[in-house]
């Protein structure tokens, strides 16, 4: 960003209880996988006081108890686990030794509102555009704005659009949506100003389970094409399993 | 003490933005659920002690627009704490402009109305206040719904396990600490290299009104514009509780209990933990001023905060 701005690592204190450790100023798969590689250390190894770390894309914020340490304390600890600003060490684990998590969709024209424009826009058919979504290699790079929200990084270049300029209202839970290099499929009823392309009936935030959330930072995701008839099963199915869904 | 049994509290009227809170849900930010919990934590701790409860259950958080609830069955022995809020029994007892612990039984009302001061406050109840979990804490979460959930007229609320402790009932003497406070203390950052100097300074100087946009997710304020230096190129990062995001038209929000756990706007400081629930105290229009403070001294600030309010716990138990 700025001339004067040290190399990274760069340690900054965030009021009296965080610390946020940047590791970079951009979307980019190599930072990530120093994001990665920090927050996998801070859970195995975590510093006297840690309290929570939330990764981000570039970014690792990490949250202290102020009654047991300060952020000097935690500054040293994280430069540690962070290591030299050379590649980290030991490297964050490949990303095809992530798990895969496997999530439907179903494109069907009345759950795809905007896949016809997202067409026009990119020059291609739908199918064109249903084929690219399916085609690419998505990995969680963080959740975020609301519970269960996972960005998901690797929307192929023929698909990559700016979001739209206002946001729509009350969007369903279950929307796939894309904007630019980002895919995310919604938990809840919200406003967005990406593209709604399908809607899965796959739930990545389930309310009574021991995994309340399908998929941890790094994992890969791997979207799989169904029919209307298998969409409407597959709700029923899971509004059996988990009941107490906002919808 | 006696009890055991159950009661149950008819809800007459409840203003907007009138929910179930507990300590909330830590740890879950990573999964984009922010911890949620009281806006006023050092009221809701109050309220909790004044019953000799565990610190952190299932409370009712009152918004400006006040509360009116009945006892429809069993007895049960509540406080009630936060904010300048008038608190009054139908049958006329105590002073009704204080904080204070009174015992309900069968037929009786309990009115809680906006005073002088004050945008929160907090019913605890002697006993097990019976609310949803989501994700192991009742808390609500208000933009989703999810947790203990928002109340309104008509709805009953149980108390498991309800006693009455009318040995405790009276006033509850409102700390110093427990006050509104206009002066908020910031550490700086840490997003502030997108600022000039210039900028920074009038941040620190100039005063700020809080809007009528303020919920449990955070107040906009109003003031000088503070512009962005160059694009907001920034990836997605982290928010917490008590960031001061500008966003590209140059207006500050302070994010607050139920605050998306992360955003593409820089932030210019961090409000520090011990001035939030002062700060969530102040109503729509008040003025508040920034004040810079080293992350050395916003660590004394929260230590130095948490004996205070030791102490004064441990006054309540002596009462």
């Amino acid at each position: 960003m700025t001339s004067d701005s040290p190399a990274f690592p760069r340690f900054r204190a965030v009021a009296d209880h965080a610390v946020l450790v940047e590791l970079g100023d951009r979307i980019d798969a190599s930072i990530h996988d120093r994001v990665r590689h920090l927050d996998t250390a801070l859970q195995v190894r975590p510093f006297t006081g840690f309290a929570e770390a939330v990764p981000a894309y570039a970014s690792v914020l990490v949250e202290f108890d102020p009654l047991v340490t300060d952020h000097a304390a935690a500054t040293r600890a994280l430069r540690e686990l962070v290591g030299p600003s050379a590649p980290p060490s030991p490297p964050a684990p490949p990303p095809e030794a992530a798990p895969v998590r496997d999530v439907l969709v179903c494109y069907e024209e009345s759950l795809a509102p905007d896949l016809e424009r997202v067409a026009t826009r990119c020059g291609l058919t739908r199918e064109a555009v249903v084929a690219a979504h399916l085609s690419g290699q998505y990995r969680v790079a963080m959740y975020g704005f609301a519970p269960g929200y996972a960005y998901l990084a690797g929307v192929p270049e023929s698909i990559r659009l700016p979001r739209k300029p206002a946001p729509v209202r009350d969007v369903p839970a279950g929307t796939v949506l894309i904007a630019g290099a980002q895919c995310l499929v919604t938990t809840l009823a919200m406003p967005t100003g990406w593209w709604a392309i399908g809607r899965s009936p796959t739930r990545i935030l389930r309310a009574d389970s021991d995994r309340p959330f399908l998929f941890d930072v790094g994992d890969g995701v791997r979207f799989g094409r169904i029919d209307r008839r298998a969409f409407d099963a597959a709700v029923a199915a899971a509004d059996a399993a988990d009941p107490t869904r906002v919808r | 003490m006696m009890g055991g049994g159950r009661a149950t509290l008819e809800i007459l009227q409840a203003g907007p933005h009138t929910s179930v809170q507990d300590a909330g849900r830590a740890g879950l930010a990573r999964f984009g659920v922010p911890a949620s919990g009281p806006m006023d934590r050092t009221a809701f701790a109050i309220a909790h002690a004044a019953l000799g409860n565990a610190p952190g259950d299932p409370a009712i958080e009152v918004a400006a627009g006040g509360l009116t609830l009945e006892c429809r069955e069993g007895a049960v022995t509540v406080a009630v704490a936060g904010g300048g809020f008038h608190v009054s029994r139908d049958d006329g007892a105590g002073d009704a402009h204080r904080w204070r612990v009174t015992s309900l039984r069968a037929g009786m009302r309990l009115a809680i109305r906006p005073g002088v001061w004050g945008s929160w406050t907090y019913v605890t109840v002697a006993g097990r206040l019976a609310a949803p979990r989501w994700l192991g804490s009742a808390a609500t979460h208000a933009p989703s719904g999810l947790g203990g959930g928002a109340l309104s007229a008509g709805q009953r609320v149980q108390v498991e396990d309800a006693e009455l402790r009318a040995e405790r009932d009276g006033p509850i003497p409102c700390p110093a600490f427990a006050r509104p406070r206009c002066a908020i203390r910031v550490v700086l950052g840490p997003q502030e290299r997108f600022f000039s100097p210039a900028t920074v300074n009038t941040f620190l100087s100039a005063p700020f009104a809080l809007t009528d946009a303020y919920d449990r997710m955070g107040v906009r304020l109003r003031g000088p514009a503070l512009r962005v230096r160059g694009p907001i190129d920034m990836p997605s990062e982290a928010i917490v509780r008590g960031s001061v995001q500008v966003s590209g038209d140059g207006a500050a929000t302070i994010l607050l209990a139920d605050h998306p756990t992360t955003g593409g706007y820089p932030r210019i400081a961090t409000v520090i933990g011990d001035d939030l629930d002062g700060l969530a105290q102040l109503r729509s229009h008040d003025i508040i001023t920034f004040h810079p403070v080293t992350p050395e001294e916003a660590i004394e600030a929260a230590r130095a905060g948490h004996r205070a309010r030791e102490r004064y716990r441990a006054g309540l138990s002596r009462a």
